[in-house]
């Protein structure tokens, strides 16, 4: 039965890093930009949340309503203004923009909040389970960060499948100069995609800040976490991103269970062994390369 | 058109002039153990160690295109080598750190195969990744300490007199050493590889060139300099903590310095230093600000200038201390346009 519950856990685990992943295979989808600030990016969320708990005193859940749209704008700016400029010009100018904006985010909100460990408290739902059986319980909190997950992969695909925005974003990303020529300002779609990235990244930063402590330098782990489940699930593909998540979590959930200082390693490990062995992901919709 | 006509050449004058210069800043260097305080000799070291990493991610990604932002894995590797060819093994500490870095290129042999199965910015991810695996490797082996560390006691036990000078000295031959290393891998075959492959990757296989081969020699090459500047790195710092050594912070200080000074020449990196040395020498009374500052002028150079101080300097009038263009001079001397940089063979920008 441990085992039986260490998966679920797991699974469980994987939503929310499908959740801060989602972002990313959006993003590399549209433009193919790897973004090396995300896991900073949402964690700075969790820090505004943070402010707005501490001075509205808000529940955690209800400062999504600020701090969602707040990322939103702070996503199309930095697109429009800084990113949008390095696209274009090879995978090197992108990767040290947003590894240098992961460095700033990162120590600025060291100089801020200093390095002591912060919470936000949600309330009863961080305790509250769900009991299956007598002896196996799926809390709350997972449960709901797991449905949260679910539903904004599915929004993300309807969006991308049925709208007219979304039919703009999959153009662009098929045929950039044939998009433009259609009448597709590609500029503007690219600032709207990193929104919409970093929404899912606030509201995944805020989970993750509700469910355990954070300190400044979070960004980066979270960061490793979402792309290996990018990657594992097969980049591009929304649903592959989800169950990567989920083998990461299995992972990491059953090898802290043999022994506490192996979960991540072990998460780590079967990254590895796909790239080793299954390089273009588990559920890739094509050959890498 | 008889082959006589033409002949290539590599420097000119002013190159030779620049080099005996720079001959000479390299002894004013070798003398600082002389008459320079201990302290003083122990941040020239950390600087000339950071100078010798950022040259190798210089090679690595101004060079094969190789985007790694997971180096610290041969610092590390390079440390942790440190401590157990001198501490483990007994050997004489300055012995242990060739070894460390040998260690560390044949650790990163394997990793190469892994690492290459990703490319472009998913390579970074894939980097890290591993990176982050051999910290936790670390930090579960009881053996070098776990997640506490361990210190080199092989190395504490040497008298400061001699440790301090001859760990700088080190420091310096590997900073030099880095410099001619790439200098001289430029100007070989494998140079003039790398420098197809940066032009046009395709085009390059296509004429013949093993691009995949070219790329792992500069990885294996730029993990031994890595693990080189880790151990001495730590020869210098003694206490040696997995979280610190295989810290990402290590690659954040290179990608910098590099950025800075200029991507792609051997020059950038060495300007790179010097503006970082400044920048955090001025603001090491506040905390990481000087991080924030570097940061923040890296982006900005990478979007409006992406060619780097050096490209700066260079952009109003042609200069390189190193030479590593190939100029085709044809022997009448009757045309004077060859040998500018358009009638060059080799880099062109």
């Amino acid at each position: 039965m441990t085992w039986v519950n260490l998966v679920i856990q797991g699974i469980l685990l994987g939503g929310l890093y499908a959740l801060f992943a989602s972002g990313l295979s959006l993003i590399f989808g549209v433009m193919k930009l790897v973004n090396l600030a995300h896991g900073d990016l949402s964690n700075m969320a969790a820090f505004l949340a943070l402010i707005v708990v501490d001075s509205l005193g808000w529940n955690p859940f209800a400062s999504l309503l600020i701090v969602v749209p707040l990322m939103c704008g702070v996503g199309y700016v930095l697109q429009r203004y800084l990113l949008n400029r390095t696209l274009e010009r090879g995978p090197m100018p992108p990767l040290l923009v947003t590894f240098g904006l992961a460095v700033i985010i990162q120590n600025l909100l060291l100089e801020a909040f200093s390095a002591d460990s912060q919470g936000l408290d949600a309330g009863r739902i961080e305790d509250a389970a769900l009991t299956i059986t007598g002896r196996l319980a799926v809390g709350w909190l997972p449960l709901v960060t797991m449905s949260v997950a679910i539903a904004v992969i599915a929004g993300l695909q309807f969006f991308l499948g049925r709208t007219q925005l979304g039919r703009g974003f999959r153009a662009t990303s098929d045929n950039q100069s044939a998009a433009q020529l259609v009448g597709i300002n590609n500029q503007r779609l690219y600032g709207l995609a990193m929104a919409l990235a970093l929404a899912t990244a606030a509201i995944a930063g805020v989970f993750i800040a509700i469910r355990t402590t954070f300190t400044p330098d979070a960004g980066s782990l979270r960061l490793i976490f979402a792309y290996e489940a990018v990657i594992m699930g097969g980049m591009g593909s929304l649903w592959g991103t989800l169950v990567g998540g989920m083998v990461l979590g299995v992972a990491q959930t059953i090898g802290s269970q043999i022994d506490p200082g192996f979960g991540v390693l072990a998460g780590h490990l079967v990254f590895l062994a796909v790239l080793a062995f299954r390089p273009e992901g588990l559920f890739a919709k094509q050959v890498a390369e | 058109m008889s082959e006589s006509r033409f002949k290539v050449v590599k420097s000119n004058r002013a190159n030779r002039i620049a080099l005996a210069a720079a001959g000479l800043v390299v002894v004013g260097f070798v003398s600082v153990p002389l008459w320079a305080q201990p302290s003083f000799q122990r941040t020239l070291t950390t600087y000339l160690c950071l100078l010798a990493l950022a040259q190798m991610w210089n090679l690595l990604a101004g060079y094969a295109g190789l985007l790694s932002v997971g180096q610290q894995a041969y610092i590390g590797l390079g440390a942790y080598g440190l401590w157990v060819f001198a501490d483990g093994f007994g050997l004489n500490p300055f012995l242990a750190v060739p070894l460390a870095g040998l260690a560390a290129a044949l650790i990163a042999l394997p990793t190469s195969v892994l690492a290459f199965r990703l490319r472009g910015g998913y390579f970074a991810i894939g980097t890290w990744v591993i990176a982050e695996a051999y910290r936790l490797i670390v930090t579960n082996i009881d053996w070098v300490g776990g997640g506490s560390g361990t210190t080199v006691t092989g190395a504490s036990h040497v008298k400061m007199a001699t440790r301090i000078p001859v760990t700088y000295l080190m420091a310096l031959g590997v900073a030099v050493g880095s410099v001619l290393l790439v200098f001289f891998l430029l100007r070989s075959r494998l140079g003039l590889a790398l420098t197809a492959v940066r032009d046009n990757e395709t085009g390059a296989e296509s004429l013949g060139v093993d691009v995949s081969r070219a790329k792992r020699y500069v990885y294996l090459i730029s993990a031994f300099g890595c693990g080189l500047a880790g151990a001495v790195t730590y020869l210098n710092l003694l206490r040696i903590q997995p979280n610190a050594a295989f810290s990402v912070q290590w690659t954040a200080l290179m990608i910098f310095i590099v950025v800075i000074g200029g991507v792609g020449s051997i020059e950038g990196p060495i300007i790179g230093t010097i503006v970082f040395l400044a920048l955090q020498e001025l603001l090491s009374d506040y905390g990481s600000w000087y991080l924030i500052l570097v940061g923040a002028v890296a982006v900005a150079i990478t979007i409006w200038n992406p060619r780097g101080i050096w490209g700066l300097i260079t952009s109003r009038r042609p200069l390189n201390l190193f030479p590593l263009r190939r100029h085709l001079v044809v022997a009448d001397a009757l045309a004077p346009e060859a040998v500018k940089p358009e009638g060059s063979v080799g880099r062109s920008e």
